[in-house]
């Protein structure tokens, strides 16, 4: 049991560590490691810009979408060498963001069921991310219960006509192209009337409104479709086939190994070591300790579960089920933590100007949107299935709508 | 990155669950627990012939000279198991004891027999309501005679020697505090059962009354070897509790698939489903922290006492939490004295004590966690 790298991992290591060193936009260091919880924001530059910039870097030195093949952009690196990559790239691959979704969803989409002429087209620019893909999935009626989404797709000659709206998209406002799943036959079950496209964001009918989120900020969009015209030619897999096709998208969204979790613990550990209260120090007061050391060991077994998990991508298997839990657990825990901190800041725990605010503010935005972490990405309630179901073997929840028609399932409660 | 046992640690691991299965069923739990005997003799005879005993004891003194990752392993199939005999406080805290600060005479004394089974040994620490301090304890050392009584001492009333923490001075300090050696069937001690949480395991009371007693390591440096004592012990034994959460969950999880309510398993409502996916948020959590203490303990790092409260904490309530929800899953049946869910409850809340509870941990990681930051 050790904690080491292979002789040829820390080989690897070495290589992309020079290279980061080399090539890294030291300029925005200062404020990217700032920004350790929440999304980014640059003062001193446009996110997009600046991550286009990088990410192309990146692409011309063989460092983007490591894992993909050569052919295609990437470096047809090991699993294992992606990570120690990300772990290398270190606080700069804050700025890969906005080229996520095309890497690890739309890019391996792509690689199962477009064409080879449309790979070698899109593939090697979304690796160096001229071009930013974005995810169709939810919609506001069709949340965890994706299948159930009702945006429209009908044939016309060679091309389709869309019409609907998405919701959630990540992105959407900056984005090239997307991968889009419609509903193309109302009269089956649910799972058998969808179809997949990827479609060019820019075409007429395709309009984008960002959503206003209870914290305030912006990072998600509506998108909505009027009449938008795609070709046939931009099917993914067959007519009718487009569940088991957004399956491969989202069992490609395994981006979580090797990436840490914020858990709002090194935040909660750090105030409470600087906090005096009218007992003391904060650190000597009984509850006090007995909340963080739940919560550290929470952040540590969640840090030495991603551990095992690498070990088993070091050793070339498949890591087992028990990354599973990591949001799970994060979610609820930066929920806590932020309310534990300003019941301890006490009155002042109201205020949030990061300049005059305890803490400079990180508890209040954290309280703020944390309820966001247990939602996006499948729901506490979802994930808890997926344990129960995938790893523990319980029976999959009874489905009334199964084998109904999707057209006749209620759409409306009361 | 191998943040993960070897080949050989897993194949000792499986040969160790063959065997409980075969030689530790849950009719022999309930043998102990039934008051039929204080330990299961022919299981500890059985262990010591499979060469568990003394996994991490060097060959010299009559151990396999394997090592602590393999003691692990084993720690989790008793946990597991339940094994009803003195194996925590043989294994984890006399012969670690021992092999920290015995002189070569006293290991070449006892650690043979423990390897062999034909010592069990303890550690007798606690006087009465508390946890782990020196000022709790006050039984006396004076002249080479311990007086005063101990309890709750685990395995204390089939133990043949154990390591007395004895007070020998009076300045208030740590180093007031020295360990000693006790050869229990010596004469000056008397022991007694003790009713339990968990009568699968003896507790006694031990009464020492001019007992002649050896030192085990230097006078003023007790408190600082059972420090270490107990760092050790916590990894093994969160190692017991991580097992015995794993089964309380499969056991809920068995029988969730099986019972048929509302015309449907239990386990497909999501009420069920949610509890055991819980289960195994901590269950998981816990066994990578032990991962983290087992990889500490092994290799002697200087993260072992932040490793072994971390451990400790999270296989505590991991522990806990299975036993407690595996009762819940079984519903009725789960709290008749026939179905097995109590004597994982029972033994979840007694390990959850043993060594210092919940919040003597909470408080050692606290106080570790800021050294380091201070450093």
């Amino acid at each position: 049991m050790n904690f080491d790298d292979t002789p040829q991992e820390a080989a690897f290591r070495a290589q992309a560590r020079k290279w980061v060193d080399a090539n890294a936009p030291k300029q925005f260091e200062a404020e990217l490691s700032k920004a350790s919880l929440g999304r980014i924001r640059l003062q001193s530059g446009d996110m997009v810009e600046v991550g286009k910039a990088w990410q192309k870097k990146k692409a011309d030195g063989g460092w983007a979408c490591l894992h993909w093949p050569k052919q295609y952009g990437g470096r047809g690196a090991t699993p294992i060498e992606r990570v120690i990559w990300q772990q290398e790239e270190g606080i700069y691959g804050k700025l890969t963001q906005p080229f996520q979704i095309g890497e690890g969803m739309c890019g391996p989409t792509m690689m199962a069921y477009a064409s080879e002429e449309q790979k070698q087209r899109y593939l090697p620019k979304i690796a160096s991310g001229e071009e930013i893909w974005c995810q169709l999935f939810s919609e506001p009626s069709a949340g965890s219960d994706v299948a159930g989404l009702r945006t429209r797709a009908e044939r016309d000659g060679d091309d389709w006509i869309v019409n609907g709206q998405k919701i959630w998209t990540s992105g959407a406002h900056y984005s090239d192209f997307g991968l889009l799943i419609t509903r193309t036959d109302p009269n089956v079950p649910k799972h058998k009337g969808l179809t997949m496209f990827f479609l060019d964001m820019k075409s007429p009918g395709v309009e984008v409104k960002p959503i206003k989120q209870a914290n305030g900020m912006q990072e998600f969009n509506e998108v909505f479709f009027t009449n938008v015209r795609i070709p046939d030619s931009q099917r993914l897999g067959n007519v009718g086939d487009g569940w088991n096709v957004s399956l491969t998208t989202l069992m490609n969204e395994r981006m979580s190994i090797g990436s840490r979790l914020a858990t709002g613990f090194p935040e909660i550990f750090a105030f409470c070591s600087g906090l005096m209260t009218d007992d003391g120090p904060a650190l000597d007061d009984r509850a006090v300790r007995s909340k963080l050391a739940n919560w550290a060991v929470k952040a540590s077994g969640l840090k030495y579960t991603n551990y095992r998990s690498l070990s088993a991508l070091s050793r070339g298997e498949r890591p087992g089920p028990e990354n599973s839990i990591g949001k799970l657990v994060t979610g609820t825990m930066m929920q806590d933590i932020a309310s534990y901190a300003l019941d301890l800041e006490g009155a002042a725990g109201v205020l949030t100007d990061p300049a005059t605010a305890d803490a400079a503010g990180q508890f209040q935005a954290m309280l703020l949107s944390s309820p966001s972490v247990r939602i996006a990405g499948g729901t506490d309630e979802v994930l808890r299935n997926i344990i129960a179901e995938r790893v523990l073997g319980l029976p999959g929840d009874i489905r009334v709508d199964k084998d109904v028609p999707f057209n006749k399932i209620p759409a409306k409660g009361r | 990155m191998n943040f993960e046992f070897s080949d050989d640690q897993k194949q000792l691991r499986d040969q160790a669950r063959r065997f409980l299965a075969e030689k530790c069923p849950p009719k022999a739990v309930r043998a102990v627990l039934e008051g039929n005997a204080l330990y299961d003799k022919a299981l500890w005879q059985g262990l010591a012939e499979m060469g568990f005993l003394g996994v991490a004891i060097p060959e010299e003194f009559g151990g396999t000279g394997a090592g602590h990752l393999e003691l692990c392993v084993i720690a989790e199939e008793m946990g597991r198991a339940l094994a009803p005999v003195p194996f925590s406080s043989t294994v984890y805290l006399a012969a670690e004891a021992l092999m920290l600060a015995g002189s070569s005479e006293q290991k070449q004394k006892w650690l043979p027999k423990i390897a062999s089974g034909e010592a069990i040994g303890t550690l007798a620490l606690f006087e009465g309501t508390g946890n782990p301090s020196p000022q709790a304890v006050k039984l006396s050392a004076a002249n080479g005679v311990l007086n005063g009584v101990k309890k709750p001492v685990a395995d204390g009333a089939i133990a043949d020697f154990a390591i007395v923490a004895a007070r020998n001075g009076s300045s208030g300090r740590e180093t007031d505090i020295a360990l000693y050696l006790v050869d229990l069937k010596a004469g000056g001690v008397e022991a007694k059962t003790l009713a339990n949480l968990d009568p699968s395991r003896n507790q006694a009371e031990l009464h020492f009354k001019d007992c002649k007693a050896e030192p085990l390591g230097a006078a003023n440096e007790g408190w600082s070897i059972l420090s270490r004592v107990l760092d050790r012990a916590a990894v093994l034994m969160a190692f017991e509790q991580v097992g015995g959460a794993d089964r309380a969950l499969e056991m809920g999880r068995d029988y969730a698939l099986d019972r048929i309510a509302f015309g449907r398993p239990i386990g497909s409502f999501q009420a069920v489903k949610h509890m055991l996916a819980d289960m195994y948020v901590s269950a998981t959590l816990a066994r990578s922290n032990c991962y983290y203490g087992a990889w500490a303990l092994s290799t002697n790092a200087g993260e072992l006492p932040e490793a072994a409260a971390t451990a400790r904490i999270s296989a505590t309530q991991a522990f806990q939490h299975c036993a407690k929800n595996n009762i819940q899953v079984h519903g009725g049946m789960g709290f008749t004295w026939e179905f097995d869910c109590h004597l994982y409850y029972r033994r979840s809340n007694a390990l959850a004590l043993g060594l210092g509870s919940l919040s003597y941990w909470e408080d050692q990681l606290i106080d570790r966690m800021r050294k380091k930051n201070a450093a």
